[in-house]
């Protein structure tokens, strides 16, 4: 075992020790000293494992176990990776599709919340993933999506079909507001910048009473209908099918999800997403270029906000209800968190993270309480370690380790 | 109240305000001056400061100490939850910002949220959801200017910050190692080249800057009464704004955004309806970050870090 | 050329900046106590010598030795403690500090009072218009006088090897005339001076060995005197 590894080991767990008991250990007045040293013991029990694994890792008869191995595991996934990906696709839609059949309605609850997710999670993709810029405030777009079919729906009885591209446009003109003053600014500011317009939506929402009825929020929306021609009494008619049922919402909600994915893997191919992909990586370049940067990073903000407006549509459908708490900062966080550890700018990235973010703490009931402690850590843990994500999108590999300095091997690879 | 009291009043009340947002917002500004990052974990170090005050506090208590040893009980509660948020400054700037000093802007500030999020919901599950009472030791007395009333607790509070930010301004002025940190701020490449080890400065920064948050929250939860996981969002907002307003990255800057948000706030609650004071804060930030993002006594804000 | 013991040696040392080459392979010895001037067109690599020398690019191949012992896998602030300093492209001054808290920064890596203070002394002798300046910011000093600035500052960590990066870049003649004089002054003090310069000219005559510098490369060795009167030299970069 590397003598400064176990060094470090020993600094990092007396740290760490420092840290925790305080904390932990003092949730009264008194020293709770079972609790205390049990979490530290059981966080300095996972950095020994830690370091175990290093340690087996260099030793030699890993390495001389692994380089048998290696070709064995070569072909494996050279097999996996020779099959279409039209199959994966096919095979994963029948998976999400048979789901409602096999799950029971909670299930399928948290199946909806999942797509819900997962589609704000491309729309976000849309701004930081394929124009590169940073909104810390996305979840200002869902609940604009949210409240403007609500009020519709109240005031002036709009269906939900007709509400929802009345509430693309107005998500759309909302993202070009928010998204014109940042248009020079740059990535820290932009940040709190987006996070404040995030809030001050919130906040609006939450003290406009005579409006949004303030943090009572708005009740009484109507669910979705279908209509459709059918026989009755009268001859043939128009009938309204109301989808008050779980499964009609889940799957109205995956043919929201489905026109997502091929809305946005639409864009990522176009003239637009590569006019974006330009702006990202050197924007005087592109706007030298004849790229109309101010134009494109504006569609970027207000193609995302429509995407969310659309999901967030539907929630308040779902639910028929809304409240401003829905929409805290924190939701921001956890739809970025979702686009971050799924890889930015790839699809089946944040499907992945997506589902693992959502299901997984809903399976796991017991782990819900340690769901944001867990996003925080991986969320910084990804950055360091593995920057591009889960299933990195083939680009930004690249331009992650782009500041690695080059050297002549590399170039013979091809970059 | 007439109308010299109420002026009196505020003045007071803004002094009190703007010296507690100005050590959180000095915070900040060292952290962004050297590395030209926003410690988004800063609120949450605030929030940890305050929590371990309590806790000291707490203890003390139980051993009686805080009647006999008054004086004695404040400089452990101060000092222990300066001395732990420093740790944990350190702390965080090792794990999680220290590894991503050469990559893009973008990953370092998720970086710092990510760090955020941890470590408010670790305060959370560790702490608890509710408040948490301050035993209130500062008291209620105080006397009176006019009709003006103005508590000890609030002197000592004015006077304890003025004295940091007091010692902050020696330290950075005159010691070698103060010197150190400015030249890395000013120019990292050369500080280098002139043998300073910029990883000690950029430690010992995330160690003072932290301090002095966890200070700002020892004072506000004493001040306040409670304490609660998620306090430090808006004082950070807040912290942050008086820090962009009065010129990010500079010192004297800091302090004079935290007066003036102070200011701004105390005036609005006097005259205006409260629900709306927190778009206002937001609305000033973006304003500022509009139309003046290098502040009053800002430098040159630097295009090439994107 | 007379054989007084090297003080910097390059060999063969290559430099990337992303995927381009930069240095190509730059080879040269810097004998101890005089004055090397590198001269060549923009962009042929010399600050990128200096600051690789200086660790402040990496060197991917090659070797970098001072006084014997290799210096290229270094960071700057290890360079630093070796006894090289330098006064670098664009004088990179403390804008908002002053005049003579830069100077105290030169001499960071000391501990020795008194020296210190003699050597401030001796750099405003050099310098004498930096001892008005002592409570003015850096950034409000004038070009000469933030070039001196520079100068002085390097001075302050006695170091053995002074890098000097186009010391008479944007400056007037007589300033660049002073500030030569004053280079042959440390010089005379005992300090090896190796300067990066486009005033060819100037940078020729008051050294004692000479390098020309072509896209990457070092293809010229000979002494400053003989590279005067050398035909290429005087056309590209005489302008003769």
């Amino acid at each position: 075992m590397a003598k400064s590894d176990f060094k470090k080991f020993i600094i990092y767990s007396l740290f760490l020790g420092i840290l925790i008991l305080p904390m932990v250990g003092f949730p009264g007045r008194s020293f709770e000293t079972s609790r205390a040293f049990t979490i530290w013991g059981g966080i300095v029990g996972i950095l020994a494992l830690w370091l175990l694994n290093k340690t087996v890792r260099r030793s030699d008869m890993y390495q001389r176990t692994a380089a048998h191995l290696a070709p064995f595991r070569n072909t494996v996934l050279r097999k996996f990776s020779k099959f279409p990906t039209k199959y994966y696709i096919l095979a994963l839609m029948i998976a999400v599709a048979a789901y409602p059949l096999l799950a029971d309605n909670y299930m399928i609850d948290v199946g909806i919340t999942c797509l819900i997710y997962i589609v704000l999670g491309l729309g976000l993709n849309i701004v930081v993933g394929l124009a590169g810029l940073l909104d810390l405030g996305y979840i200002a777009f869902y609940a604009v999506g949210a409240y403007s079919y609500s009020l519709l729906n109240l005031h002036f009885g709009i269906s939900f079909w007709l509400a929802l591209p009345i509430g693309m446009v107005i998500g759309g003109i909302f993202g070009c507001i928010i998204g014109y003053p940042t248009l020079k600014m740059r990535g820290d500011y932009l940040a709190i910048v987006t996070m404040g317009f995030g809030e001050i939506i919130r906040l609006v929402l939450n003290n406009w009473d005579k409006l949004t009825k303030g943090p009572n929020g708005l009740l009484g929306m109507a669910k979705p209908a279908v209509i459709y021609p059918a026989f009755t009494e009268g001859g043939l008619k128009w009938v309204a099918y109301s989808l008050k049922s779980l499964h009609a919402l889940y799957y109205l909600m995956f043919i929201i999800a489905v026109l997502t994915v091929i809305g946005v893997r639409r864009l990522d191919n176009s003239r637009i997403g590569r006019a974006w992909v330009a702006i990202r990586e050197d924007e005087v370049a592109a706007e030298l270029s004849g790229v109309p940067t101010t134009w494109l990073k504006l569609l970027a903000y207000a193609l995302g906000a429509a995407f969310a407006s659309v999901v967030g549509a539907f929630f308040a459908a779902k639910l028929s209800y809304t409240n401003p708490n829905f929409f805290i900062f924190m939701e921001s966080c956890i739809v970025l968190c979702i686009v971050v550890l799924g890889g930015v700018g790839s699809i089946p990235g944040i499907i992945l993270a997506g589902i693992i973010l959502i299901a997984v703490p809903e399976v796991f009931r017991e782990l819900q309480n340690y769901r944001m402690l867990a996003f925080g850590l991986a969320m910084a843990a990804m950055m360091v370690l593995r920057p591009e994500g889960l299933i990195p999108a083939s680009r930004r590999k690249r331009e992650l380790h782009e500041t690695d300095q080059f050297t002549p091997e590399d170039l013979k690879d091809g970059g | 109240m007439d109308n010299a009291s109420f002026i009196i009043q505020q003045l007071i009340n803004a002094i009190f305000l703007g010296s507690i947002y100005s050590l959180i917002a000095l915070g900040y500004t060292m952290v962004y001056g050297i590395i030209e990052l926003i410690n988004f974990a800063h609120g949450e170090l605030f929030t940890a400061g305050a929590f371990i005050g309590i806790i000291v506090l707490a203890a003390l208590q139980n051993i009686g100490f805080v009647e006999t040893h008054f004086v004695l009980t404040l400089i452990l509660v101060f000092g222990m939850a300066m001395a732990y948020v420093a740790v944990l400054g350190v702390a965080i700037e090792q794990v999680a910002y220290k590894p991503l000093r050469k990559a893009s802007r973008l990953a370092a500030i998720l970086s710092a949220l990510g760090m955020s999020i941890f470590l408010s919901n670790g305060m959370m599950l560790s702490q608890g959801v509710s408040d948490r009472a301050y035993p209130a030791i500062l008291g209620m007395d105080g006397f009176s200017i006019l009709d003006a009333r103005i508590t000890y607790g609030q002197i000592f509070i004015i006077v304890l910050s003025l004295v940091l930010m007091v010692a902050l301004n020696m330290f950075v002025n005159w010691s070698k190692l103060g010197k150190a940190m400015r030249a890395t701020a000013q120019n990292q490449t050369m500080a280098r080249m002139l043998g300073i080890d910029i990883d000690r400065t950029i430690r010992v920064t995330f160690m003072i800057g932290p301090a002095l948050g966890a200070a700002a929250g020892v004072m506000v939860g004493m001040y306040y009464g409670s304490v609660r996981f998620d306090m430090g969002f808006i004082y950070m907002i807040k912290a942050f704004a008086a820090a962009i307003l009065g010129g990010i990255g500079s010192i004297p800057g800091a302090v004079l955004g935290g007066m003036i948000i102070g200011g701004v706030e105390v005036l609005w609650s006097a005259f205006l309806p409260s629900e709306w004071k927190d778009v206002t804060t937001f609305v000033v930030l973006i304003l500022v970050l509009y139309f003046r993002p290098s502040g009053i006594l800002g430098e040159h804000v630097s295009e090439s870090r994107v | 050329m007379a054989v007084k013991a090297p003080i910097l040696e390059l060999e063969d040392v290559h430099t990337y900046y992303g995927n381009i080459h930069a240095l190509k392979g730059v080879s040269c010895t810097i004998p101890s106590g005089d004055i090397a001037c590198l001269i060549g067109a923009n962009g042929a690599g010399k600050t990128t010598t200096l600051l690789t020398i200086f660790g402040v690019q990496r060197a991917h191949r090659g070797k970098i030795k001072f006084k014997g012992r290799p210096i290229h896998h270094l960071r700057p602030e290890q360079v630093a403690a070796q006894g090289i300093s330098q006064a670098p492209e664009g004088r990179q001054i403390f804008p908002r500090m002053t005049t003579l808290e830069n100077l105290e920064m030169g001499a960071y890596l000391r501990s020795d009072k008194t020296a210190v203070e003699n050597d401030m002394e001796w750099v405003f002798g050099l310098f004498p218009v930096l001892k008005d300046r002592t409570q003015q910011l850096g950034g409000t000093l004038s070009g000469g006088e933030q070039q001196m600035l520079a100068i002085g500052r390097a001075l302050m960590s006695r170091p053995e090897l002074l890098l000097l990066d186009e010391p008479s870049l944007g400056l007037a003649p007589k300033l660049v005339e002073r500030i030569f004089e004053t280079i042959l002054e440390i010089n005379k003090k005992g300090v090896t001076i190796f300067l990066v310069e486009q005033n060819a000219h100037m940078a020729l005559t008051i050294s004692n060995t000479g390098y020309v510098m072509e896209t990457g490369k070092i293809v010229l060795t000979d002494h400053a005197a003989s590279l005067l009167k050398n035909e290429k030299v005087k056309k590209a970069y005489l302008g003769e």
